[in-house]
């Protein structure tokens, strides 16, 4: 893969500060623009910087934690957000804030909006790592090892053919086809030497 | 309050999802966490109903915002018998999936999207906001695709892009529907659209009904809307077709009679059309089914027939029409996931689910026979089965509404079910296989133990069914009083004192 | 301005459902975005004109604008995407599989077409069909 300095050089000043900028979203949510969505989608923007950059393994190096395991909690912690009000006697999402006075800091509001939005934040970022682990690679590997389409667009216009008549259909790729294609070219290839 | 139970049944399920996502390496917690969380949200169910039958309407404020300015949770009658017979439904078909083993209900992915299927249900029954009803349809919806696109085989590949595009060409319309709902009245909850409906003059209100119609005609599979219905559902895995058969299109079904008796009053015109639309619903799901050789998508069309039957008895807008709609939805509901959990039996055992090549499977697994006959006895409603029942409180209902044409196509539809149920029989369960089965190795008797168990599951409770179906008739009859006297339920949600 | 908008929705919804009757997956999810794209426009105008943001203390409450479009077109915007991308998830399964977005006919329809159609001939193709069918489909 190409990569590109300047890019790179960049997205290392750009990825955290963008994820500082969600951070700031997330937390400035439950009363003024921003909120778990969108600062999860800003940190999602960082991500796919991330991704341009360095490919799909970059972003794996950020993020050790399963793309599943990261949805996963980030949907306990919201569902259990709602629920928790239902255990107090209230009704299901209800809030509640809880003024703090740290030192230094003045006076801190905490909403409970804030672990909500924590959880939507995590929904976010997992699913947007989900969507790399899945598509991510092909680009680099898989596309490249499969063959180019041998129906030439022009005649698929014959398109009201059932999937299963297309010859190619047999271009599925599972790993059993693959190793099958593996061994008959490494046939022919034997068979050529050998004539 | 004991008022809160009524978002459990769609939050017990989400939180369950989440809990399979975190474990989904660990595929027997997964199982676990499911069945226990499926298995609580039928005892929430029965609570609901038991209190629903008390109060008749039980309401949950989402925030502590009251209507119409929050989202509402209610639990009526009709809700909570739907949410029962669902929830029971969806622990059923659930035991079944696990029980059958290397098939797509293994996938790591199946117990989450399952659960969240599980909760869009819930939350279309329980919902009282019409954006909500959207989000849940959606929820719902979004599991649905995966579910039935989960092996990525070409076959599902190709069914499932027909439905996904429809059911998202239903949601645009949704949406539009609700836009112009919106800017004509202003609100979009469903006890104050209630109120409000009856202002607007009579041809806007005609064209929302209508709207709505079309678009949860496309989810339950009117006429002339179903065409992808028996294209989509049977290439899914067995369990995941059962689970959308039973429940998916009766969704559709719940969401045009909730709006219909709430939102609109009751006129003679729209109950006319929704009496020819299923008629001709009942006709063509029945001469599909004739003409079909594969046991799934027979049974396919067979759904479209019954959604006939319900819109008839909702065209009628009496009492003991409406009553006997949500008394046939629950008998439906129980037979068709009984019938496509014993399709998915017959397709194990035999190597195959279609007709020409199946045979003999009475001698050679008469648990299955077994488990055919008294779903398919029910569907063609012969005395004394469950369908006998529920189409003859529909048939009634008819005949006392005097609308003698439309009872009628309603007995030959019945009449041509029987046939098709007879064709079944006597292609799979009698004589001999026209083409040799391809026999599969390990595979004798009926199937795995937990998936016949499943099975008789359901056949049980359909012949539970019919031993209770008085004190069941009289529930769905006091569910039809409500819904036919709407005042109840905009009361209880916006409050007497208004 | 509503005029320019409803009429903005009205061409993405004709152009939108131009696009879905295509044959080809990608044009068909182009043309369900476009359609979404519609419906959301068409959601933010039922709120009635603009106006201030709807901040009690920030502006006077006669200014506001209605925020419940605005909430509603959100989340329809979030499932929009969430759908879209699942569509072009399977449009690039539907390549992989066949080098081709073209959405097929259906397998039974068509074999029960045939077998009404001519017998001696269909019996062939139905049986090659057949064959065909179970091949992909059989899902152990």
């Amino acid at each position: 893969m190409r990569r590109s300095l300047i890019l790179e050089a960049s997205v290392r000043v750009l990825y955290p500060s963008i994820i500082v900028l969600s951070l700031f979203f997330l937390f400035a949510g439950h009363n003024q623009p921003g909120g778990g969505f969108v600062g999860g989608l800003a940190a999602a923007a960082a991500i796919s910087l991330r991704y341009v950059a360095g490919g799909v393994r970059a972003v794996r190096r950020s993020f050790r934690l399963d793309p599943w395991t990261i949805l996963g909690v980030g949907l306990v912690v919201s569902v259990v957000t709602a629920l928790v009000p239902l255990l107090l006697g209230g009704a299901i999402l209800e809030h509640g804030t809880l003024k703090l006075h740290p030192p230094l800091l003045g006076e801190v509001k905490a909403t409970s909006a804030l672990p909500f939005d924590i959880g939507v934040y995590l929904i976010v970022i997992g699913l947007v790592l989900m969507i790399f682990e899945a598509f991510g690679e092909d680009s680099e590997s898989e596309l490249e090892r499969v063959e180019p389409p041998t129906t030439p667009a022009a005649s698929v216009r014959s398109e009201y053919r059932p999937l299963g008549q297309h010859g190619s259909a047999r271009l599925w790729l599972t790993p059993d086809d693959l190793s099958e294609t593996g061994d008959a070219a490494g046939s022919d290839s034997s068979g050529g030497t050998r004539s | 309050m004991i008022n809160s139970l009524v978002p459990l049944p769609i939050v017990v399920p989400l939180l369950a999802a989440a809990l399979t996502i975190v474990f989904a390496k660990f595929r027997v917690v997964q199982q676990l966490i499911a069945l226990a969380s499926l298995a609580s949200i039928v005892a929430v169910s029965v609570a609901l109903l038991a209190q629903a039958d008390d109060e008749s309407v039980v309401i949950m404020d989402a925030g502590g915002w009251a209507a119409p300015l929050g989202v509402t949770y209610v639990v009526d009658r009709l809700s909570a018998i739907m949410l029962v017979t669902s929830s029971i439904m969806l622990l059923v078909v659930l035991v079944y999936a696990i029980g059958q083993r290397g098939s797509e209900a293994t996938h790591p992915a199946f117990s989450p999207i399952y659960l969240v299927l599980a909760a869009g249900v819930s939350a279309s029954f329980i919902t009282g906001d019409m954006f909500n009803l959207f989000v849940a349809f959606e929820m719902m919806l979004a599991a649905s695709y995966v579910l039935l696109t989960l092996g990525g085989r070409p076959d599902q590949v190709r069914s499932g892009m027909t439905y996904v595009v429809i059911s998202l060409v239903a949601s645009a319309l949704f949406i539009t529907a609700l836009a112009l709902l919106y800017s004509a009245t202003g609100t979009v909850n469903m006890a104050d659209l209630a109120e409000r409906i009856p202002e607007l003059s009579s041809g806007v209100r005609t064209g929302f009904s209508l709207l709505l119609i079309l678009v949860f005609g496309i989810k339950a599979g009117l006429f002339p809307l179903f065409f992808w219905l028996p294209d989509s559902y049977p290439t899914a895995p067995g369990p995941v077709t059962a689970i959308f058969a039973g429940l998916l299109t009766k969704v559709g079904v719940y969401a045009i009679i909730r709006t219909q008796t709430l939102l609109f009053a009751p006129d003679s015109q729209q109950g006319t059309a929704l009496l020819i639309i299923g008629g001709l619903t009942m006709l063509v799901g029945v001469l599909g089914a004739l003409a079909q050789d594969d046991l799934k998508r027979l049974l396919s069309f067979h759904i479209i027939g019954q959604i006939g039957y319900m819109i008839f008895g909702l065209g009628l807008f009496t009492v003991a029409g409406v009553s006997a709609v949500v008394f046939y939805i629950v008998q439906t509901i129980l037979v068709k996931t009984n019938l496509f959990l014993v399709a998915g039996l017959i397709d194990r055992h035999a190597g195959s689910s279609r007709l020409s090549r199946v045979g003999g499977l009475v001698r050679s697994a008469p648990v299955i026979a077994f488990c055919f006959a008294v779903p398919a006895l029910s569907l063609a409603g012969l005395p004394p089965s469950s369908g006998f029942a529920g189409k003859f409180a529909l048939i009634s209902a008819g005949l006392d509404a005097e609308q003698w044409l439309i009872v009628s196509v309603a007995l030959l539809v019945s009449l041509l079910t029987l046939y098709s149920m007879t064709k079944i029989w006597a292609a799979v369960f009698w004589g001999d296989p026209e083409v040799e089965p391809v026999q599969v190795e390990g595979r004798t008797g009926a199937g795995p133990s937990l998936m016949v168990a499943a099975t008789m599951a359901t056949v049980a409770l359909s012949i539970a069914f019919v031993i209770f179906a008085g004190p069941i008739y009289e529930l769905a009859e006091r569910a039809g009083n409500d819904l036919t006297n709407p005042a109840v339920y905009i009361d209880a949600v916006l409050g007497a004192d208004r | 301005m509503t005029v320019l908008l409803a009429f903005t929705a009205a061409m993405l919804f004709g152009l939108g459902t131009w696009l879905l009757l295509q044959r080809r997956l990608t044009r068909i999810v182009v043309g369900l975005g476009l359609i979404g794209h519609g419906t959301n426009i068409l959601l933010l105008t039922s709120g009635g004109g603009g106006g201030r943001p709807p901040v009690i203390g920030k502006s006077d409450k006669s200014e506001f604008a209605d925020p419940l479009p605005q909430a509603l077109a959100l989340t329809a915007i979030v499932i929009t995407f969430g759908v879209t991308a699942f569509l072009l998830s399977m449009a690039y399964r539907s390549w992989q599989l066949t080098h081709d977005d073209v959405v097929a006919d259906d397998l039974e329809d068509r074999m029960i077409s045939r077998r009404r159609r001519d017998s001696d001939v269909a019996d062939v193709e139905a049986a090659d069909l057949e064959r065909q069918s179970d091949s992909a489909g059989d899902d152990e």
